[in-house]
C-alpha cells in the first residue's frame, strides 16, 4: 500500500485545564481517499484536525504527513501539504478581495508573481468563481465565500484538504453544489461534519471519534447503517432516512 | 442573514478618475490638501481656483453635485464649533463680531471644506481595499496596511453582528429609548469585543495554516503609466503653484 498522506499514531492531547481532547488516536489516510470524520459535539474532531497541520503539536504519539513528522521545525512544509478549510469562511477570507486572499498562501510559499497569478487563476477556475476574483468577500453569498475559502487552500496545492463543517448554514441547493464540487476535485479529503447524508455522498470511508478516541473506521454506508453504533455516539440520520449496510 | 452590499463612500463608475492608480490619487489628494492648508486666508482668489479644480475633478469622475454636497455634511460639526470664533475673539469688531474671529472662521471653513472635498473625491473613486493597496505601494509599513486591511475587511462582519444583536434584543421585547439604547449598546459592544477577539484568534489560525510567518507577503504593486502620473498630478501641481503665488503676493 502507498505511503499514507496522514499517519496519526497514538496521539494524545489534553488542554491546560485538564480536559482530555484526544486519547491514543490512530488514523491513516492514503492518497486519493475521501474520509469523513464524524462525532458528536466535543468529541475531539477539531482538536484532531488542528494536529494535522501543526497548529497543535501532539503531547504523546506522532503525526506524519507523507512521511514527514509534524514538529515545530517542519510546520512550514506541513502547512503547505495540509490545507485546512475552516468552518466560518469569514475567518479564512481575511484579505480585502477574493483574488488577494487566494494569493495569500502562494505568496507565503515564496512563489514569484507570475506563478502566484497562475495558481490563483487555476484555483478560482476549479471552484468556478473566476468572475468573483476582484470582489470583496463581504459582498459574496455564504456559498460563494465557502468556494473562495476552498480556492485559497487549493492554491497551496496541498496533498490533503481538510474541511471543517463545510455544509454548516448552507441551503440545500448550495450544499448539493458543494458536494458536486468536492467530488470533482482530485485531492485527498478529510471532511469533518455532522451532515451525515453529505458524508455519505462525498466520502467512501468514515471515521467516528467520541470522547477523544476513534471508535469506528469503515465504509461510510456501513457505519451509518449501524443503528446501535450510531446511537451509542449520538449520531442520527435525518428524519425519514434509512440505510442498508450494503 | 443578508449582508451589506454597499461601501458608502465609494461611488461606482468607470471614469478616468476611477481608473487611476490608487497611490497616485492618494499623493494627489495629499498634495492638494497641503497646498490648501499653506495658502494665506486672505487669498480669496486662490480658494476660488482650488474650488474650480476639485469641481473639475468631480465632473470628470461623473459625481453628482448632490452626492458630494451630502457627504460634505461630515464637516458640519467642525463648522458649528468654528462659528463661535467671531463671538469669542476680541476687538476690533464689525457689527459686533470680532474681525479676527471672522477671518478665523473663514479660514477653518474654506480649508476644511476643500480638504473634505478632496477626501470625498478620493474615497468616492477608490474602493477602500484599493486605498489600502495604494498606501502599500507608497511603502507604508506593511503591519499598518495589514491592520487597515483587516479593519476594512471586518467592519461589515462586526457591523452585521451588531445589527443581529440589536434585532435579537428587540425580538425579546426590548423597547429601546435613547438612554436605554446607549446602555444596551455598550453591553453589546463589550460582547462584540470578546467575539471579535475570538475571531481574531481564528483568523490567525487560518493565516498560519496558509504559511503566514509573521510578515504579510509582498504583493504585486500597481504600475502607473507616465500619462496617468501626469494626469493625476495636474490639479495638485496647479494647486501648489497657486499656493506659492498666494504666499508670495501676501
Amino acid at each position: 500500500m502507498s505511503e499514507p498522506t496522514i499517519a496519526v499514531t497514538g496521539v494524545g492531547f489534553a488542554y491546560p485545564d485538564g480536559t482530555v481532547a484526544l486519547r491514543d488516536v490512530d488514523l491513516h489516510i492514503h492518497p486519493g481517499e475521501r474520509v469523513a470524520l464524524l462525532g458528536p459535539n466535543g468529541a475531539g474532531k477539531t482538536s484532531l484536525v488542528l494536529h494535522l497541520n501543526g497548529i497543535t503539536l501532539p503531547q504523546t504519539g506522532s503525526v506524519q504527513v507523507s512521511g514527514i513528522p509534524v514538529t515545530a521545525e517542519t510546520v512550514g512544509e506541513i502547512r503547505r501539504r495540509v490545507g485546512l478549510v475552516f468552518q466560518d469562511p469569514d475567518d479564512q477570507l481575511f484579505m480585502p478581495t477574493v483574488r488577494r486572499d487566494v494569493a495569500f498562501g502562494p505568496l507565503n510559499l515564496g512563489l514569484d508573481h507570475e506563478a502566484v497569478a497562475g495558481r490563483v487563476a487555476a484555483a478560482l477556475a476549479a471552484v468556478e468563481i473566476t468572475e468573483l476574483a476582484d470582489r470583496p468577500p463581504n459582498h459574496l453569498s455564504l456559498g460563494q465565500r465557502r468556494r473562495a475559502a476552498i480556492a485559497g487552500v487549493l492554491a497551496m496545492e496541498p496533498e490533503i484538504m481538510v474541511l471543517d463543517e463545510p455544509t454548516s448554514n448552507l441551503d440545500p441547493a448550495t450544499r448539493r453544489e458543494l458536494a458536486a464540487l468536492l467530488l470533482r476535485l482530485h485531492v485527498t479529503l478529510l471532511v469533518v461534519t455532522h451532515d451525515l447524508p453529505f458524508a455519505l455522498e462525498v466520502c467512501e470511508r468514515a471515521v467516528i471519534i467520541d470522547h477523544g478516541a476513534i471508535v469506528a473506521d469503515g465504509p461510510t454506508r456501513r457505519l451509518l447503517a449501524d443503528g446501535v453504533l450510531m446511537a451509542a455516539h449520538r449520531l442520527e440520520l435525518p428524519y425519514g432516512m434509512a440505510l442498508s449496510g450494503e | 442573514m443578508s449582508r451589506s452590499h454597499t461601501h458608502a463612500p465609494y461611488h461606482h463608475g468607470g471614469s478616468v478618475i476611477h481608473r487611476m492608480a490608487p497611490h497616485l490619487k492618494i499623493i494627489a489628494a495629499f498634495g492638494f490638501v497641503v497646498a490648501v492648508v499653506i495658502t494665506p486666508r486672505e487669498a480669496w482668489w486662490a480658494f476660488g481656483a482650488y474650488l474650480a479644480g476639485v469641481v473639475a475633478v468631480s465632473v470628470a469622475a461623473r459625481l453628482r453635485p448632490g452626492f458630494v454636497v451630502f457627504r460634505l455634511a461630515v464637516i458640519l460639526p467642525f463648522l458649528v464649533a468654528a462659528a463661535s470664533l467671531p463671538f469669542l475673539e476680541g476687538p476690533p469688531t464689525w457689527h459686533g463680531f470680532s474681525i479676527e474671529g471672522l477671518w478665523d472662521l473663514w479660514n477653518v471653513a474654506v480649508k476644511a471644506s476643500l480638504g473634505a472635498f478632496a477626501s470625498i473625491l478620493l474615497a468616492s473613486t477608490t474602493e477602500a481595499p484599493d486605498v489600502v493597496r495604494g498606501l502599500e505601494t507608497l511603502r507604508l509599513p506593511r503591519a499598518l496596511t495589514a491592520i487597515m486591511g483587516f479593519m476594512v475587511r471586518y467592519l461589515d462582519v462586526v457591523g452585521g453582528e451588531l445589527a443581529a444583536m440589536r434585532v435579537a434584543m428587540r425580538s425579546r421585547g426590548y423597547q429601546p429609548r435613547w438612554l436605554g439604547e446607549v446602555g444596551a449598546l455598550a453591553k453589546g459592544i463589550g460582547s462584540l469585543f470578546v467575539r471579535s477577539f475570538e475571531r481574531g484568534e481564528r483568523v490567525y489560525r487560518a493565516m498560519i495554516s496558509r504559511g503566514y510567518a509573521g510578515r504579510m507577503p509582498l504583493e504585486e504593486t500597481v504600475h502607473a503609466t507616465t500619462a496617468m502620473i501626469a494626469a493625476s498630478f495636474a490639479v495638485p501641481f496647479a494647486a501648489v503653484c497657486v499656493a506659492l503665488i498666494a504666499i508670495g503676493s501676501a
